[in-house]
């Protein structure tokens, strides 16, 4: 117990947490937009666009994200100058914001497609028998239908987000969790196992609400059929 | 798959849109075309950089020696650490997957437990907090077993939720029949419900193989020697990391997607030997009571009886795939599901009834 109180006086972990916040809040942000632009391109009947966003998905989905964070810091920043501020911390922050974001969207669009899936062909149908035209039937039947359908894959990809928060390590982004931990470790290994419980419990106490939210609004919207 | 996406969003196309769709085609595909050739551009020609084209960069980084060096070794001990962690993983997740099944309630909690907080820490922290701590004790390649382990713990809970959702997905008429032969519950689980569920994972586990070698990447960040941190020195020799990363990313990105192809293929082939919906989702189920809509793509996919008539019932699917609460305990009887009293036809007075927002239930108006 002494343990757990001397780390928290001598180490800010709410303060790391709240960068893993950070990165999740911003990331899921990009990637719900890219998400929404690729599978709006995937289901479109223009077969370059379809190809296209196909191709991203495919490759996100085979790629693993440390490589991506790996890359956005030795290879987009210091081979391809790619930067966003004069200050390291800032920059690797935005460097790590968008590869959690190129990554995450391939899952967003995958998450959005299957929701679309649970729509059955007849609904399309009977919209079509009624008379309304595309944008009728895409805005007042479909969509509504495949977004209930779509929140249990989404708030499954929100919380991988906010795991995979943690790889920012990667592209050294120095303040966040896991840096922290690894930090903690060296200068107190004494209390190893207390530290990694502070930060293990941590991540089920953000994981657990957004789960039973996740699963909660999935239930209450999904639809019967 | 976007054949049938499209069919469902889109009429079949006349001539004056057929000519649109053309002219749009062509257009997005020559955008598409020009971010090409600018990002080549760009590589070609970085600001205050050198030409990252230049075969000076990608010789060293393709060449005999790289490969015997380097990304040959790198793949072997990524090959390795998949290869243990997932059998590690698949026996780990059958028997708490079980475990979370069979009727002792204490042994239910205990695994439940144990599965929910594997699912909750990343993968990241366990790897960072295993490497250390096995080097504390002094035990031999600290981060090679650091990596196994974490992703025993993580993929092996996932699994074992997959096998648990897998037996929550069979119909009733399973259990029902295995009971009505006169087997116990245990044994009616052992024996019907988890040979089946185990069918139905198998798309969704060969996924979860690519995540598992994907994840081993992970290891670079604790010092593991795999492929990515081989690459990553390699890269740092002869100042070419992109080039390097690039090499490495190929390597990974064809593994994977052969893996993809397999679990592709598979739903079609094991739908046949199960009951339960064999379709793998795009996410792993790592939200608390696993909510996935696996059921409803099945539902929605299903042939209507009678040229497409209304069904009197739902095709009730219990499991936790956020269509019921507590199902464990529901029961669905011939044409009434209490868990969806809105649409139902009331048993005992022929009458369509449904509940109000208040939860009062009143009669059909359109019966009166």
């Amino acid at each position: 117990m002494e343990g757990f109180i001397s780390l928290f006086q001598q180490y800010n972990v709410p303060a790391a947490f709240l960068v893993n916040l950070e990165l999740t809040f911003w990331s899921a942000l990009f990637s719900a937009i890219l998400g929404i632009v690729l599978v709006l391109m995937r289901i479109s009947p223009i077969a370059s666009m379809r190809h296209v966003a196909g191709g991203y998905v495919e490759f996100f989905k085979n790629m693993p994200l440390t490589i991506i964070m790996v890359f956005m810091v030795l290879g987009a920043f210091a081979q391809l100058k790619l930067s966003f501020s004069d200050n390291f911390e800032t920059n690797f922050f935005w460097l790590a914001v968008v590869g959690l974001s190129l990554y995450t969207a391939a899952f967003v669009c995958e998450s959005l497609r299957s929701g679309i899936n649970t729509v059955p062909l007849g609904q399309a149908e009977a919209a079509r028998a009624m008379g309304l035209n595309f944008m009728q039937s895409a805005t007042l039947i479909i969509m509504p239908q495949a977004l209930r359908g779509s929140v249990a894959p989404l708030g499954n990809t929100l919380i991988a987000l906010l795991k995979n928060s943690t790889v920012a390590a990667a592209a050294s982004v120095a303040t966040e969790t896991s840096s922290l931990m690894s930090e903690m470790i060296e200068f107190r290994p004494d209390v190893i196992i207390q530290i990694f419980l502070i930060f293990a419990f941590g991540y089920v106490i953000l994981i657990i609400p957004i789960g039973l939210l996740t699963t909660f609004l999935s239930n209450k919207l999904a639809v019967r059929r | 798959m976007a054949a049938n996406e499209s069919a469902l969003l889109f009429d079949q196309p006349g001539p004056r849109m057929l000519r649109r769709i053309k002219i749009i085609n062509w257009v997005a595909a020559i955008v598409f075309v020009a971010i090409a050739v600018l990002i080549i551009m760009r590589l070609h020609n970085p600001p205050d950089g050198e030409n990252q084209l230049s075969w000076e960069l990608w010789k060293p980084a393709l060449d005999g020696e790289a490969w015997a060096d380097f990304y040959l070794p790198g793949l072997w001990a990524t090959l390795r650490a998949t290869c243990l962690a997932v059998i590690g993983a698949v026996v780990f997740g059958l028997l708490f997957g079980v475990g979370r099944l069979i009727p002792n309630a204490v042994v239910r909690g205990v695994c439940g437990v144990v599965i929910e907080f594997c699912r909750a820490v990343p993968v990241l922290i366990m790897m960072i907090f295993f490497w250390r701590w096995f080097a504390f004790m002094d035990l031999p390649s600290p981060a090679y077993w650091a990596v196994v382990i974490s992703l025993v713990l993580y993929n092996g809970s996932v699994v074992a939720e997959l096998v648990r959702s897998g037996v929550g997905n069979l119909p009733n008429g399973q259990h029902e029949a295995a009971v009505a032969l006169g087997l116990t519950r245990t044994q009616s689980l052992l024996s019907v419900e988890v040979p089946q569920a185990i069918y139905a994972m198998m798309p969704a586990a060969v996924t979860q193989l690519v995540v598992v070698l994907k994840d081993t990447a992970l290891g670079s960040i604790i010092m593991y020697t795999d492929l990515l941190q081989e690459s990553r020195r390699l890269g740092s020799m002869y100042f070419n990391i992109l080039q390097t990363l690039v090499v490495a990313g190929v390597v990974y990105f064809i593994l994977c997607w052969l893996l993809s192809r397999l679990a592709e293929w598979l739903p079609v082939r094991m739908q046949q030997r199960t009951m339960a919906p064999a379709e793998p989702e795009p996410v792993a189920p790592i939200a608390i009571l696993d909510p996935s809509n696996v059921n409803q793509i099945a539902v929605a996919r299903e042939e209507r009886p009678l040229g497409g008539s209304q069904r009197l019932y739902h095709v009730h699917h219990r499991g936790t795939n956020a269509s019921i609460h507590n199902w464990r305990r529901t029961r669905y009887t011939q044409g009434y599901d209490e868990t969806q009293p809105q649409s139902q036809i009331a048993r005992d007075g022929h009458q369509h009834h449904h509940k109000g927002r208040n939860g009062r239930t009143r009669p059909d108006p359109d019966m009166q």
